[in-house]
C-alpha cells in the first residue's frame, strides 16, 4: 500500500522526520518498503495563465503566448496543442529546475524569445501525459509555486502490509498504529453525520446474513456527475496508485483509502425493486465492470435487485448498474462481509480487487456507519444532491464477537523476557483501541479487541502487540544456552557429509539440479514410468518430478561439455520420486563421469574414462559397508546393453550403473563414454562397526596362477571359485591380469590370479600351500572348465 | 729399500687413477692378492736373514696396510662421486605439476548448510529431514494456515493434486518432529523447497534451513540471542548489527524478520542492500500456541521458537555470488571455486 506522507500527517503528526517516521512504522510491524519524494528537485515552477496565444510566424506547430506569472506578463513559445488563452498551466521560469535535473533558461525558438517553458504533467513527473500542458483548475491562484498549489512537497510511503493487518489498509488505520508507536496524539478530521433532507429509501433484504451481517444503504438524489473531482482528491488517489474515473467513483475510492471501508455506488435508476443480498443461483451469470461475463457458483454472494445480480459482493460491481454520465441518482452501499466466507472467492474467479483484498482480511464491521456519512458529505460537496436516511440492516448475532482475553504479567515475562508497568500495558492497548481492565491482583489484564482487529483471539496475540509496540529493540538479548545432552550418534552410519567429502577428494564436484525435469529427458532414462506431474509447472521443461537423479546430471554434464570442459565428474544427492500406490520419496546418490580419466597433464595420456572407472568409484564408495558387494549384468533403457550392471549389497539391489547408450549420448551431445550411476543413499552410508581382529605375526605367502576360461565366464565366478576352494588360510585373492589373444584360444581368456595365504598361528609350509593351489585348480577345472595356463 | 718405495709409489699412483670399483678390485688383486706383488715381497722375506727379516717384514706390512687404506679411500671417493653423479643425472624439474587427481568441491549451498548445521549442532540441534512432496496438512493446516488463508497466496505453491504440494518450506518436518517426539526438542531442518516463481531473484527450487527449539523456559530474548550469535558466527563478524523487525507468519507469534547490516557496504547503502544499509536474511518467532496444540505439545508446560532462512541468500552474501541462477547451472567453473 502506498500512502501520502502529508495525508497521513493530517491524521497524526508526530515530531519525526520522514525517515524516522518510516522507521517507527517499520518497527511497529508496518514495514516501510520505500519512501519516495514525490517531486524531487522541482523549483521555480508557478501557476500561470495564458493571456493570449498567437501563431508563431515561422513554425506551424508553435505558438507565441503571452503569459501572466502573477508578477509580470512574459512571452513563452509553446508547442502544446492545448495552449490557448484562458488556460492555467504550470510555468517553469528561467532558473527553474525540473525533475531529472533539467534547468530552464531563456531561449530563442525559431527566432522568437521564450522566457521559460509551459509544462505538461509528464515534464513535472506528475503523470504519463505529455501530449499537452497540464491544465490547472480555473480558480488556481496565479503566481503560486506549483509545489504548494499541488501539495507536491510530499513523499510516498510504501508499506508492505502483512495479511493480519487489514485494519491498516487505510490512512486512519496506519495513523492509529503510528500514534501509539510514536506516542503522538491523533488529529483525525471531525466527521459529522449528514442529516437526511429527503426521505426516499430503497428496501434492503439479506438472505445470507452469515456472509453479510451488515448492509447499509443510502439514496442520494439529483447529483451532477459531470462535475470534476476536486484536484486534491485526484492527486491523493493518484499518489495511492488509483486512477481518477469520475467524481462519484473517486469519492468511494477516496473514502476507502481514508477509512478502509470499500464502498459501492449504484445508479439508482438501474435498480429494480430493492436490494437483495443473496447467494448466486445455479448457473447465474453476471457481467462485471471489467467487461467479462462470469458464471457464478452457488457459494458466491451477490448483491442483487429483485430481478438480477448487480455485483459480486465485496469483489466487483456489475456492468449496467454502475455510475455513468447519465446517472442522476445514487444508491450508496457500505457493507460488512464475513472474512472467512470471503476467503478465496475472488481468487476462484481469477480476480483480486482493492475491495476483495480488504474483505478477505477483514473490514471493521462498525466502519460502515462512518464511511457512509463521510462519502455522503463528499458527494454533497462535490456533486451536489440531496441525501436520504441511512437504511441499516444488521444481523447482530452474525457479527464477529470480540471476547475479552486475559493477559498475565507472568506470560509477558515468560514469553518476552521483560517486565512492563501496568500503566504501560494499559497505554498500549488503549491506544490500539482495546478495552482494557486491570485485574485487582495487578498481575493481569482483561483486554477486549476493537472491532477492526480480527487477529486477537488469545493471549499470544496480545503478547505480540506488547512486543511490537514496546519495541523489539527493547527486548533484551539473552545468552544462548546449549542443550543438556548432545545425544548419541549411530556409528553404523557414515554421515552424509563424510560421503560427500570422500567424493570431493576423488575429484567429484557436487551438482544441485532441479527436482523437476523435462518429460523428454525423463523419458530417455525411465520410459516405463509415468512420473509424478506438477499441476502447475513453471514451464514445460520443469514439469515432472524426477524418478532418477541421472537426467539432471546428464543435463549438467551437457552444460559443461558445451562449454569446452574436457573432464566432468559430478555427483548429486537428493530425493527421487517414484509414483505408485504409495509415492516413494527416496534419497539417492547420483554419479556421472565423462571425458579424460585424469586431468590433462604432461604425466597422463588423454584416455577417456570407461566402465571400470565408474565401477571403481562405486567399489571404493561401498568399501566400508559390511556386506558383500556384487554387480550383475543388466539392461536398462538409455544405457548401453553390454555395459550396464545392477549393484547389489548381499542380495539386495541398491543401485544401477552403466555407460550411456551411444544413441542417448548422441541425442544429448555427450561423449560416447559417459558413465552414470545411481545408488540408494541409505546403502552408501552403511558401515560396519569395527570389531578388531588380531594381526597375524606369521609371514604371508603369495602364489600366482593363470587360468584359461571361456570368454563369457564372469571373472567374479572364477574368483569366488578360487576363494571357496583355497581353504581357510587364504587371506586374499585378486585378478592382476586379463589376457586375450595370441596363445589363448579364440573364445577364451586368461585370468592371472594372485593368491595370498596366511595363518594366524603358524608359518605355512610349502606342502600346505601347494595343496591349496591344487584344490583351487581342480575346483576351477571342475566347475568352470578352467585349465591352467603354462 | 728403494725398490719398496718405488713399488709403493707405483701402487698409489695406480690406485689414485683407478676410475671405478672394478679397476680398484683389479688393483687390489694385482698388489695385495694371493699372488699380488706385495704378497710376493712378503713371500720373499724367507730369503733374508733373521736380523733384517722383521724390519723389512714390518716395512712391507706397513705398505700393505697403506695400500689397503688407499684402496678403501679411493673406493669411498668413487662411490660418493657415483652417487653425486646419479643425483645430478636424476635431477627433476620440480616446477612441473605433480601427478594427481583434482580436488572436487562441495556445492556452495551444501557448504553453507553444513556450516549452519555445524553451528547449531554445537547447541544440541539435530538435523532432521522429511518428504518434499508434502501433504496439505503438514505444509499448511498444521502451521495455522487453513485453506484460503491469505498467507497461502504468498507461497506460490506447486500442486501435485488436491491434497499434495511440493513443500513451500521445511516447516512440515518440524511438525512431523513435534508429532513423533516428546519435548524438549532442538532440531534443524535443511532441504529443498519449492515456489512457483522464477525470475532474476526467484528460483522455483531453493533451499531453507529451519530450526525449532521447544523447551520449558524459552523466551523471545533467547531467540534474539541465538539468532544474533548465529549471524555473528556465520559471517565471522562479532560486531555485525542485527535488527529484529515485527512481522507476521501464521505459525509464530510474535514474529520477526531479521535484518543484518549490509555485509557489502557495512551499512553505508549500496546496490546489494538497495541503499538501505540493511539486508533481510531470515524470519523467526515464538511458535504459535495453536501450532503446538495441533501437534500435541503441552502448551501449559512447553513453548518454543522457530526460525527459517534461505540458504541461497546467505550463501550468495557470504561468497559474493551475484546471480541466483548460477546455483543451479552446475557450471564447473562456478563449482570449482568452492573447494
Amino acid at each position: 500500500m502506498i500512502l501520502s506522507e502529508n495525508w497521513l500527517r493530517e491524521w497524526v503528526n508526530p515530531d519525526l522526520d520522514a525517515e524516522a517516521l518510516a522507521h517507527t512504522l517499520t518497527m511497529a510491524g508496518l514495514e516501510v518498503d520505500a519512501v519516495t519524494p514525490l517531486a524531487d528537485g522541482l523549483s521555480g515552477v508557478v501557476v500561470a495563465e495564458i493571456v493570449s496565444a498567437e501563431p508563431h510566424p515561422d513554425a506551424d506547430k508553435l505558438r507565441v503566448c503571452s503569459v501572466n506569472t502573477g508578477t509580470e506578463t512574459v512571452q513563452i513559445v509553446c508547442g502544446a496543442p492545448n495552449a490557448a488563452a484562458g488556460l492555467k498551466a504550470p510555468l517553469a521560469q528561467p532558473g527553474a529546475k525540473l525533475p531529472g535535473g533539467i534547468k530552464i533558461k531563456k531561449a530563442k525558438l525559431r527566432g522568437i524569445e521564450s522566457q521559460g517553458m509551459l509544462c505538461s504533467g509528464a515534464e513535472l513527473n506528475l503523470s504519463e501525459d505529455h501530449d499537452g500542458l497540464l491544465a490547472l483548475a480555473a480558480d488556481a491562484p496565479v503566481g503560486t509555486p506549483i509545489e504548494d498549489y499541488l501539495d507536491l512537497n510530499d513523499r510516498l510511503i510504501e508499506i508492505g502490509l502483512t495479511p493480519n493487518r487489514a485494519d491498516c489498509l487505510s490512512i486512519a488505520g496506519v495513523a492509529r498504529d503510528l500514534a501509539v508507536a510514536a506516542g503522538a496524539e491523533m488529529s483525525a478530521p471531525v466527521l459529522e453525520a449528514v442529516l437526511a433532507t429527503i426521505d426516499q429509501t430503497l428496501p434492503i433484504e439479506i438472505t445470507a446474513p452469515a456472509d453479510c451481517p451488515r448492509y447499509l444503504g443510502r439514496v442520494i438524489r439529483d447529483v451532477d456527475v459531470s462535475r470534476p473531482t476536486p484536484l486534491y482528491m485526484v492527486e491523493r488517489l493518484r499518489r495511492a496508485g488509483i486512477r481518477s474515473i469520475d467524481a462519484v467513483v473517486d469519492i468511494t475510492n477516496y473514502v476507502m483509502l481514508e477509512l478502509g471501508q470499500p464502498l459501492h455506488a449504484f445508479d439508482l435508476d438501474a435498480l429494480e425493486g430493492g436490494i437483495r443480498v443473496r447467494k448466486a443461483q445455479p448457473e447465474e451469470r453476471i457481467t462485471l465492470l471489467d467487461g467479462e461475463e462470469r458464471t457464478l457458483t452457488s457459494d458466491t454472494l451477490v448483491i442483487a435487485d429483485h430481478q438480477k445480480a448487480l455485483a459480486m459482493a465485496g469483489i466487483m460491481g456489475g456492468e449496467g448498474s454502475g455510475i455513468s454520465a447519465e446517472t442522476r441518482h445514487l444508491f450508496l452501499e457500505a457493507a460488512f462481509f464475513a472474512p472467512d466466507l470471503m476467503a478465496g472467492r475472488a481468487r476462484h474467479y481469477g480476480l483480486h480487487t482493492d475491495a476483495s483484498h480488504r474483505y478477505e482480511r477483514g473490514v471493521d464491521p462498525e466502519l460502515a456507519y462512518q464511511a457512509v456519512e463521510r462519502a455522503t458529505q463528499l458527494f454533497l460537496e462535490c456533486v451536489g444532491g440531496e441525501a436520504g436516511p441511512v437504511t441499516d440492516v444488521t444481523s447482530s448475532t452474525d457479527l464477529p464477537q470480540r471476547e475479552p482475553v486475559t493477559l498475565k504479567a507472568a506470560s509477558i515475562r515468560r514469553m518476552l523476557g521483560i517486565d512492563l508497568a501496568s500503566d504501560e500495558v494499559t497505554r498500549i492497548f488503549t491506544g490500539l483501541g482495546f478495552a482494557v481492565e486491570a485485574n485487582a491482583d495487578g498481575e493481569s489484564w482483561l483486554c477486549t479487541a476493537p472491532s477492526w482487529r480480527f487477529d486477537m483471539g488469545r493471549e499470544a496475540d496480545l503478547l505480540e502487540e506488547i512486543a511490537r509496540i514496546h519495541g523489539y529493540d527493547n527486548i533484551p538479548v539473552e545468552p544462548v544456552r546449549g542443550a543438556a545432552s548432545a545425544g548419541a550418534v549411530a556409528e553404523s552410519v557414515t554421515p552424509q557429509s563424510v560421503i560427500k567429502q570422500r567424493l570431493v577428494a576423488r575429484g567429484f564436484n557436487e551438482a544441485i539440479t532441479f527436482s523437476f525435469v523435462s518429460p523428454e529427458l525423463q523419458q530417455l532414462i525411465d520410459p516405463e514410468i509415468e512420473p509424478v506431474a506438477l499441476k502447475n509447472p513453471i514451464s514445460s521443461d520443469l514439469a515432472v518430478m524426477r524418478t532418477s537423479l541421472i537426467p539432471g546430471l546428464l543435463g549438467a554434464a551437457a552444460h559443461n561439455i558445451n562449454r569446452q570442459q574436457t573432464r566432468v565428474r559430478l555427483f548429486e544427492t537428493g530425493l527421487r520420486f517414484m509414483p505408485g500406490e504409495s509415492l516413494a520419496q527416496t534419497p539417492m546418490l547420483g554419479l556421472l563421469l565423462c571425458g579424460r580419466r585424469m586431468p590433462e597433464s604432461w604425466s597422463s595420456n588423454a584416455e577417456s574414462v570407461e566402465f571400470y572407472d565408474m565401477k571403481g568409484e562405486i567399489e571404493a564408495l561401498l568399501q566400508a559397508a559390511d556386506q558383500t558387494l556384487t554387480f550383475h549384468a543388466a539392461v536398462r533403457p538409455g544405457l548401453h546393453d553390454g555395459q550396464t550392471a545392477e549393484i547389489l549389497l548381499e542380495d539386495e539391489v541398491v543401485g544401477v550403473m552403466g555407460r550411456l547408450h551411444p544413441s542417448t549420448a548422441k541425442t544429448l551431445n555427450l561423449p560416447e563414454q559417459t558413465l552414470v550411476a545411481e545408488l540408494e543413499l541409505a546403502s552408501v552410508v552403511r558401515r560396519a562397526l569395527p570389531d578388531y581382529e588380531e594381526i597375524s605375526k606369521f609371514p604371508e605367502v603369495r602364489r600366482d596362477i593363470a587360468v584359461i576360461v571361456n570368454r563369457e565366464t564372469p571373472s567374479a565366478a572364477v574368483l569366488d571359485g578360487a576363494r571357496a576352494a583355497a581353504g581357510s588360510s587364504l587371506a586374499s585373492a585378486r585378478i592382476f591380469d586379463v589376457y586375450e589373444g595370441d596363445g589363448v584360444a579364440e573364445n577364451a581368456k586368461s585370468l592371472a590370479i594372485g593368491l595370498t595365504f596366511r595363518d594366524q598361528s603358524r608359518t605355512l609350509t610349502d606342502e600346505e600351500i601347494n595343496e591349496s593351489l591344487s584344490q583351487v585348480i581342480e575346483s576351477l577345472g571342475e566347475k568352470l572348465g578352467a585349465t591352467l595356463r603354462h | 729399500m728403494q725398490a719398496l718405495d718405488d713399488l709403493k709409489a707405483e701402487a698409489i699412483a695406480a690406485i689414485e687413477s683407478a676410475e671405478d670399483s672394478a679397476a680398484l678390485e683389479k688393483l687390489r688383486v694385482e698388489w695385495l692378492g694371493k699372488k699380488g706383488r706385495v704378497t710376493d715381497l712378503l713371500k720373499s722375506l724367507g730369503q733374508l736373514n733373521a736380523v733384517e727379516r722383521p724390519k723389512v717384514g714390518a716395512e712391507i706390512n706397513a705398505v700393505k696396510q697403506l695400500l689397503n687404506e688407499q684402496i678403501s679411500e679411493r673406493k669411498e671417493t668413487l662411490q660418493q662421486a657415483a652417487i653425486a653423479a646419479q643425483l645430478s643425472a636424476e635431477a627433476l624439474d620440480v616446477t612441473l605439476p605433480g601427478r594427481r587427481e583434482d580436488l572436487g568441491a562441495l556445492h556452495p549451498i551444501t557448504r553453507t548448510i553444513d556450516r549452519m548445521a555445524e553451528y547449531f549442532a554445537g547447541l544440541g540441534f539435530e538435523v532432521v529431514e522429511g518428504p518434499e512432496i508434502e501433504d496439505d496438512y503438514h505444509n499448511f493446516e498444521a502451521l495455522n494456515i487453513p485453506a484460503h488463508h491469505p498467507a497461502r497466496a504468498m507461497h506460490d505453491t506447486f500442486y501435485i493434486d488436491d491434497t499434495h504440494v511440493l513443500r513451500t518450506h521445511t516447516s512440515g518436518v518440524q511438525v512431523r518432529t513435534m508429532e513423533t517426539r516428546e519435548p524438549p526438542l532442538r532440531v534443524i531442518c535443511p532441504g529443498r523447497v519449492y515456489r512457483c516463481d522464477s525470475d532474476l531473484t526467484h528460483s522455483p527450487m531453493f533451499h531453507q534451513v529451519e530450526g525449532l527449539l521447544i523447551d520449558e523456559d524459552v523466551s523471545f530474548g533467547q531467540l534474539k540471542g541465538i539468532i544474533q550469535d548465529f549471524l555473528h558466527a556465520f559471517f565471522e563478524q562479532d560486531a555485525l548489527a542485527v535488527r529484529f523487525r515485527p512481522s507476521y507468519f501464521p505459525f509464530t507469534e510474535p514474529s520477526a524478520e531479521v535484518d543484518i547490516q549490509c555485509v557489502k557496504c557495512a551499512g553505508e547503502g549500496c546496490r546489494i542492500c538497495s541503499g538501505t544499509g540493511w539486508l533481510e536474511v531470515m524470519g523467526c518467532g515464538m511458535v504459535h500456541p495453536r501450532v503446538l496444540e495441533m501437534s500435541g505439545v503441552d502448551t501449559e508446560r512447553f513453548q518454543g521458537f522457530a526460525f527459517g532462512m534461505g540458504v541461497e541468500r546467505l550463501a550468495m552474501l557470504r561468497y559474493g555470488i551475484g546471480d541466483l541462477r548460477l546455483n543451479f547451472e552446475n557450471d564447473l567453473r562456478f563449482l570449482a571455486q568452492f573447494r
